[in-house]
C-alpha cells in the first residue's frame, strides 16, 4: 500500500481548535460571528476530510507524524479507509449538527452558549484525532481528550441532576479508561515493543513468539473493559444518564462522536491490533459475539420500558452500538462490511431519531413517549423523518439500516453461528416493537387534551412545528438515511478496501 | 570567562544580595523585590548556562578556591544536578514574581525586606545542595535551606508558627541523622567527596560501618523529602505558610531531597550496593508505593484545598521513590522527569490556591463554588493542573507515569503499576470534586429554561504579577509533555546509573 | 566482650545523649523541653564526631610548640585530627542558629497563645477555627 506524507489529517484537527479559539475569543458579543465560525470550521474540517478521498480510494495511505516522543511512542496520524469512514460520518455530521444547535439553544435561550459551542468544536478536533491516529497511544490521548471536553457538555444545564449525570459519566469513562484501557497499552507495549497499528494485527506474531494465551486474554478483556465509550453492558450506564444534556449534544456526541468513537476504537483494537487470526485462535471473537449480543438483547428489552423518549433513544443506542462490536467479533468479511457500514448507517439513523425528540421538545415541551399521541399531525415533518429514522434502526429497505444488517446476518451465517442470526432477528423484532409504537401513535391517535399548551380542541389541525433551523437538518438526516440505502457504493467500496487491509483479498 | 564561573556564580550571587536586601531593607522598603528578582534572574541565568555546558561538554568539575579534591570542595554538576538547577531557579523566580502582590497582603509590611532575604537564602541554599558534590556541603547548605524553609513558613497565618516548630523539630532530626550518616562515612573513609566516596566504599561494603551509614543518610533524607511515614512534618507546615511559600516549597524542596536521595543511593554508593546486597530498593519501593495510596486518600478527605494539594505532593514523593526504586532504566527515567514534571505541576496548583486566596479568601473546597465566572483563566489553570497530576494526556503528568508504569511492568512488579493506577484513578476523585464546584456549581432553585443568571457574577481575575506566572507554569505543564522525548535523549538518558 | 564496650565508650555516650534527646523532643509537650531535647540531640552528635577525632597514644592538640622559624616535618601520629573540629565548628554555628529560630518561633507562640504547652496551645487552634 503506497503511503503518502500530507498534514491534512492534521490539519483536519487543527481547523477546530482554531474554531474553538475564535468562538472563545468571540464570546457573546456577536452570537453571528460566532455562530459562523462553528459554521465555517465544520465545513472546512468536511472538505479537508472529503479531499483526502480520492488518495484512499486509490488504495493509498496518508501518514504524518507530529511528534516522536520516544521509540515506539509517537503521537501519529494515518488516515485508511477505516478511518476515513468515520471521519466523513462525524464531519458530514457535524455541519448539520451545527444548524440544529443553533436553532435549538436559540429557542430555548440556553445560558453559557460560548462554552457549549467551544467544546464542541475541541470534542469534535478530537474524534478526528481518533479517527485518524496511527496508534494506540495518540488513539488513547484523544479518546480521553473527548472526554474530557464533552463533560462540561453533559452537566450544561447545571441543575443537581444534570451534575450528577456528569459524574457518573465521567467515573465511567475516565475510569474505566485509566483502570483498564491504560492498562492494556502499557501491557500492548510492554508484549510488543510498539503501540503502531498494523494491518495484519500488532500482536499477531506474539502467540509464535512465546507470549502466553493468557496474557493476551487479559489484554484483550483490559481492552474491551477499557473503552467504556463503547457501551458495552455492564458498563453501559453512563449513556442513560449522560442524556441529561441537551439533545443535539446527545444526537451529535452520543449517537455518533463520543459512542463512534468507542465502538472504532474497538473496531480496530480488533483488527489491528490483535488481527483476526489471532483472535480466532484464541477463541476470543466469539466470546465477544455473544457478550455484544447480550447487550443487543437486553438494552432492547429494557428499551421497552422507557416512557422517556431520550431515556428509549439511549437504550436503542446501547443496543445498536452492540451490533458493531457484534459484526467485528464474528471475524468474518461480511460480518466486518456490517459492522463498518453500520457505524455510518446507524449514526444517519440516530441523529434524526434525536433530532426529532429535541425538535418535540423545543415546540411542545413534552418529553415522554406516551404524551405523543397525534403530534404528528401538529409535527408532520418532524414525524416523517422520525418515521424514517426508525425504519432505518429496525432495518427496513428501503432505509439505509437495512444494509448492515443483511450484512451482519450474512456475516453469521459464513461463521456459521447460527444463534448470532436469531439474536439479529429478535432485535429486529424488539426494535420495531419499541419504535413503531411511537410512530403509530403520533399519527394515527388523537392528541391528548393538553393541560400545559392553551390550545383548543380543534387545533391539533395546525401546524406546530419547530423552528426551521432544526427542523430543516433533521429532515435531511432522514433524507440522507435514505439515500444510503439508494446509494451506498461509496461507502461499500470504502469497506471493501478496509476489509481488503485486513484480510488480504480473501 | 564568566561561564567557567557560573557554578560559583549560582551560590555566590544571590547569598552577597540576600545580605544586601537586608541592609537596604532598613531606609527604604521597594527595592527589596527587585533586588531579589535580580538575583533569582542571574541564578536562572547561570542555570542555563550550566546546562548548556553540560549537555555539550559533560560532567562539570568545579573547584572551589581551586583546592584539589579531597582536600577542597568541589561542585560536580552532571546532567541530573544540571537539570534540577534549571528548574529550582525557574520555580524559585516564579514564584518570585508572584510573591510581590501575594506578600503584601500576607505578611505585615514592616516585614517585607526580610522576607525577600530569607526567601533568597532559601533558594540558594537549595540550588547549592543541588550543586555541590561534597557530602558536607550538602548538610551545610540543607541546613541553610531548612532554617530559611522554618521561618518563611512561621510568617504565614494562624497556626504557622506552631506548624514551623515542628517542622523545626522534626528537620533537624533529618538533617541530624544525615550528618551521622556522612560522619560514619568520613571515619570509614577519611574523605567527604562524593566521588571519593564511590571509590573508596566498595571495598567497606561488607562493613557495619557503612551499612549504619547507609542507613542514617537514607532515613535523615527520607525525613526531608516527606516520604511516608516520615511525612507528618509536611500537611501542616505547608498548610499554613504564606501562598507564595508554601508553591516554591511545595514544588521544589521535597524534590532536592528526592535528588539526594539519588545521589546517595547511585552516587556515594554504588548502584548494586542498594539493589543487590541490601533489600534496600525493594523496600523502598514497597513503602512508595504505600506512599502513593495513602497520599491520595488522605487527599480525597480533605476540605481544605491546601491541606489536599499537600497530600498530593505526599504521593508525587511516592511516585518519584517507586520510579528509583524498580531499577530499570525506563523506572529511573520516568522518575526524573517527574520530578521535573511535578515542580511545574506542583506550582501551578499552588500558585493558583494563592491567587485565589488573595482575591476571594477562599480556601475549602465548598468556598470555591462557581470561581470560573470569577476567575475564569485561574479555574483553567487549575483544571490543566490537575488533569496533569491524574496524569491525561496531553499534559506531561501523563508522560512521566508512562514511564514510570512501563518501569514497573519491566521490573515484573504487578503490584506497584497497580497502585499507581489505581492512585491516578484516585486523584481523578480528588480533583473532580473541586473541579466540579469550580466550574459546576449547582444552582440552589432548579434551573429554570432560558433563564439568563439574574446575577451577573463580576470578572475579577487575579492581579497581572499573579497572572502571568501561573500561566507561564500552565504552558509548562501543556508543551513539556509532549518534548519529553527531546528531554530525555539530550539530558535524562546521561543520569541513568550505570547498570541499569 | 567488656573491654569491647569499654573501649567504644564514645559511642555509647553519645547514643545515650541522643536518646535522651529523641525522647525529649518527641515525648514532652512543652515546646522549650522540645528544644532543650533538640539540642542535646544536636551536641551528642557533635560530641560524637570530636571523639572520632582523637587518636589513641596521648595524641595532642594539632599546635607544634616553638616551631616558628624551624620546619620540622610535623609526625601526624602525633597530633589530633583537626578536620572533624573544623567541620563541627560549622555544625555548631547550625546548631545555635536553629536554637534561635525555634527559640523565635517560641517567643511567637507565647506572645499569641500565652502558653507553650503543645497541647493547650491546640485547643486554642481548635477554638480559633470555631
Amino acid at each position: 500500500m503506497e503511503i503518502i506524507y500530507s498534514s491534512r489529517p492534521a490539519l483536519a484537527i487543527l481547523v477546530s481548535l482554531i474554531g474553538a479559539f475564535l468562538i472563545l475569543l468571540t464570546g457573546e458579543r456577536s452570537r453571528n460571528l460566532r455562530e459562523f465560525w462553528t459554521i465555517l470550521a465544520s465545513v472546512v474540517k468536511f472538505s479537508i476530510v472529503l479531499s483526502m478521498v480520492p488518495f484512499i480510494l486509490d488504495g493509498k495511505i496518508l501518514e504524518y507524524t507530529v511528534f516522536n516522543i520516544s521509540p515506539g511512542l509517537s503521537i501519529q496520524f494515518k488516515v485508511d479507509a477505516l478511518g476515513i469512514i468515520f471521519g466523513l460520518t462525524a464531519s458530514f455530521l457535524w455541519i448539520i449538527t451545527s444548524f440544529y444547535s443553533i436553532g435549538y439553544v436559540r429557542s430555548l435561550k440556553e445560558h453559557a452558549q460560548t462554552r457549549y459551542f467551544v467544546c464542541f468544536a475541541i470534542a469534535l478536533s478530537a474524534t478526528m484525532g481518533v479517527a485518524f491516529s496511527a496508534n494506540m497511544f495518540t488513539t488513547f490521548l484523544f479518546y480521553e481528550i473527548i472526554t474530557v471536553c464533552t463533560y462540561p457538555l453533559v452537566a450544561h444545564k447545571e441543575t443537581p441532576e444534570a451534575i450528577r449525570g456528569a459524574r457518573k459519566y465521567l467515573t465511567y469513562l475516565l475510569g474505566t479508561s485509566i483502570a483498564f484501557q491504560l492498562l492494556a497499552v502499557f501491557l500492548t507495549y510492554y508484549v510488543s515493543g510498539s503501540l503502531d497499528f498494523k494491518y495484519e494485527g500488532l500482536l499477531s506474531g506474539a502467540l509464535g513468539s512465546g507470549v502466553s494465551e493468557t496474557l493476551l486474554t487479559v489484554i484483550f478483556i483490559l481492552y474491551m473493559a477499557g473503552i467504556a465509550k463503547a457501551a458495552m453492558m455492564p458498563l453501559h450506564s453512563w449513556l442513560p444518564a449522560a442524556m441529561v444534556a441537551p439533545t443535539p449534544v446527545s444526537a451529535l456526541l452520543h449517537a455518533v462522536a463520543v459512542v463512534k468513537t468507542g465502538v472504532f476504537v474497538v473496531v480496530k483494537v480488533v483488527l489491528h491490533i490483535f488481527g483476526i487470526n489471532l483472535l480466532t485462535q484464541l477463541g476470543l471473537g466469539t466470546a465477544l459475539a455473544y457478550f455484544a449480543s447480550f447487550t443487543i438483547i437486553v438494552a432492547s428489552v429494557i428499551a421497552l420500558t422507557q416512557d422517556n423518549l431520550k431515556l428509549r433513544l439511549a437504550y436503542s443506542t446501547v443496543s445498536q452500538l452492540s451490533y458493531v462490536i457484534l459484526g467485528v467479533a464474528l471475524l468474518t468479511p461480511s460480518a466486518i462490511t456490517g459492522s463498518i457500514m453500520h457505524i455510518t448507517l446507524h449514526a444517519f439513523g440516530k441523529i434524526t431519531l434525536f433530532f426529532t425528540a429535541g425538535a418535540i421538545y423545543v415546540a411542545t415541551h413534552k418529553t415522554k413517549v406516551s404524551e405523543l399521541d397525534g403530534i404528528g399531525r401538529q409535527m408532520p415533518f418532524t414525524m416523517g423523518a422520525f418515521t424514517l429514522g426508525a425504519l432505518s434502526m429496525i432495518g427496513i429497505p428501503p432505509l439505509g439500516g437495512f444494509i448492515s444488517k443483511w450484512y451482519l446476518t450474512l456475516g453469521a451465517i459464513e461463521a456459521n453461528q447460527f444463534p448470532i442470526i436469531i439474536v439479529l432477528a429478535a432485535s429486529t423484532i424488539l426494535n420495531a416493537c419499541y419504535f413503531m409504537p411511537i410512530v403509530y401513535a403520533a399519527f394515527f391517535k388523537e392528541p391528548l387534551p393538553d393541560p400545559h399548551h392553551h390550545q383548543h380542541s380543534n387545533s391539533h389541525k395546525k401546524l406546530h412545528e419547530a423552528p426551521a433551523l432544526m427542523v430543516v437538518p433533521l429532515v435531511l438526516t432522514a433524507i440522507g438515511a435514505l439515500i444510503l440505502f439508494f446509494a451506498p457504493t461509496f461507502f461499500l467500496d470504502m469497506t471493501r478496501i478496509a476489509l481488503k487491509s485486513v484480510i488480504g483479498g480473501n | 570567562m564568566i561561564s567557567d564561573q557560573f557554578p560559583a556564580l549560582i551560590i555566590v550571587f544571590p547569598l552577597i544580595i540576600a545580605f544586601w536586601i537586608n541592609i537596604v531593607g532598613w531606609w527604604w522598603k521597594r527595592p527589596c523585590f527587585y533586588m531579589s528578582i535580580l538575583a533569582l534572574s542571574v541564578s536562572f541565568i547561570s542555570a542555563i548556562g550550566i546546562l548548556n555546558t553540560v549537555i555539550t561538554s559533560g560532567t562539570i568539575h568545579y573547584r572551589l578556591g581551586g583546592w584539589e579534591p579531597p582536600w577542597g570542595i568541589e561542585y560536580v554538576v552532571d546532567h541530573l544536578n544540571a537539570l534540577i538547577l534549571v528548574i529550582v531557579s525557574f520555580v524559585g523566580l516564579v514564584v518570585g514574581i508572584y510573591s510581590k502582590k501575594s506578600i503584601e497582603k500576607e505578611i505585615s509590611e514592616a516585614k517585607i525586606p526580610q522576607f525577600y532575604t530569607i526567601y533568597t537564602f532559601l533558594v540558594m541554599g537549595l540550588l547549592g545542595m543541588t550543586v555541590t558534590g561534597d557530602a558536607f556541603n550538602l548538610y551545610v547548605l540543607l541546613e541553610i535551606a531548612s532554617l530559611a524553609s522554618y521561618a518563611l513558613i512561621a510568617m504565614g497565618e494562624d497556626g504557622a508558627p506552631l506548624a514551623s516548630f515542628n517542622y523545626v523539630i522534626m528537620g533537624t532530626i533529618g538533617a541530624c541523622f544525615y550528618l551521622l550518616g556522612v560522619g560514619y562515612l568520613y571515619i570509614a573513609t577519611g574523605s567527604l567527596n562524593m566521588a571519593d566516596f564511590s571509590q573508596l566504599l566498595p571495598n567497606l561494603y561488607h562493613s557495619k560501618t557503612v551499612l549504619v551509614a547507609f542507613a542514617f543518610l537514607m532515613v535523615g533524607v527520607a525525613i526531608k523529602m516527606a516520604f511516608f511515614p516520615l511525612h507528618g512534618w509536611l500537611p501542616d507546615a505547608y498548610t499554613h505558610a504564606p501562598s507564595a511559600v508554601s508553591a516554591f516549597v511545595a514544588a521544589t524542596m521535597t524534590k532536592v531531597g528526592a535528588y539526594v536521595m539519588i545521589r546517595v543511593m547511585f552516587t556515594i554508593f554504588k548502584p548494586y550496593f542498594s539493589t543487590e546486597m541490601l533489600p534496600a530498593t525493594t523496600i523502598l519501593g514497597w513503602i512508595a508505593a504505600a506512599a502513593m495510596i495513602y497520599g491520595t486518600v488522605l487527599a480525597i478527605a480533605q476540605k481544605d484545598i491546601k491541606r489536599m494539594l499537600c497530600y498530593i505532593i505526599i504521593a508525587e514523593v511516592g511516585y518519584i521513590v517507586m520510579g528509583v526504586s524498580v531499577g530499570n532504566r525506563m523506572g529511573f527515567t520516568g522518575a526524573v522527569l517527574h520530578i521535573v514534571y511535578d515542580a511545574f505541576m506542583m506550582a501551578c496548583l499552588f500558585l493558583v490556591v494563592g491567587a485565589v486566596y488573595y482575591k476571594t479568601g477562599a480556601r475549602t473546597i465548598v468556598e470555591y463554588k462557581a470561581l470560573f465566572k470569577k476567575m475564569p483563566l485561574t479555574s483553567v489553570s487549575f483544571a490543566i493542573g490537575a488533569l496533569s497530576v491524574i496524569g491525561i494526556p496531553p499534559t506531561c503528568g501523563f508522560f512521566s507515569k508512562w514511564y514510570l508504569v512501563l518501569g514497573a511492568i519491566n521490573a515484573q512488579q504487578w503490584l506497584f503499576a497497580a497502585a499507581l493506577l489505581v492512585s491516578s484513578l484516585l486523584s481523578a476523585v480528588v480533583f473532580f470534586r473541586v473541579l466540579q464546584n469550580i466550574f459546576f456549581a449547582p444552582s440552589e432553585s432548579a434551573h429554570k429554561q432560558g433563564s439568563e443568571p439574574h446575577v451577573e457574577v463580576m470578572r475579577d481575575e487575579a492581579p497581572v504579577s499573579m497572572l502571568i506566572p501561573i500561566l507561564i507554569t500552565v504552558t509548562g505543564i501543556l508543551l513539556l509533555g509532549v518534548f519529553s522525548g527531546q528531554i530525555i535523549s539530550t539530558i535524562i538518558q546521561f543520569t541513568v546509573p550505570e547498570g541499569f | 566482650m567488656i573491654e569491647y564496650i569499654i573501649a567504644k565508650y564514645n559511642y555509647w555516650g553519645y547514643i545515650l545523649l541522643m536518646m535522651i534527646g529523641f525522647y525529649a523532643m518527641i515525648g514532652k509537650k512543652n515546646l522549650v523541653k522540645k528544644l532543650l531535647g533538640m539540642n542535646v540531640f544536636q551536641w551528642a552528635i557533635i560530641l560524637f564526631y570530636v571523639s572520632i577525632a582523637s587518636k589513641k597514644g596521648g595524641a595532642t592538640i594539632p599546635i607544634v610548640m616553638g616551631a616558628h622559624g624551624h620546619y620540622e616535618p610535623a609526625q601526624a601520629i602525633q597530633f589530633l585530627n583537626p578536620l572533624p573540629h573544623c567541620l563541627m565548628l560549622t555544625a555548631i554555628v547550625v546548631g545555635v542558629s536553629t536554637t534561635g529560630v525555634a527559640l523565635a518561633l517560641i517567643i511567637m507562640i507565647h506572645r499569641r497563645y500565652k502558653t507553650v504547652e503543645e497541647d493547650e496551645i491546640l485547643e486554642s487552634l481548635e477554638a480559633f477555627k470555631k
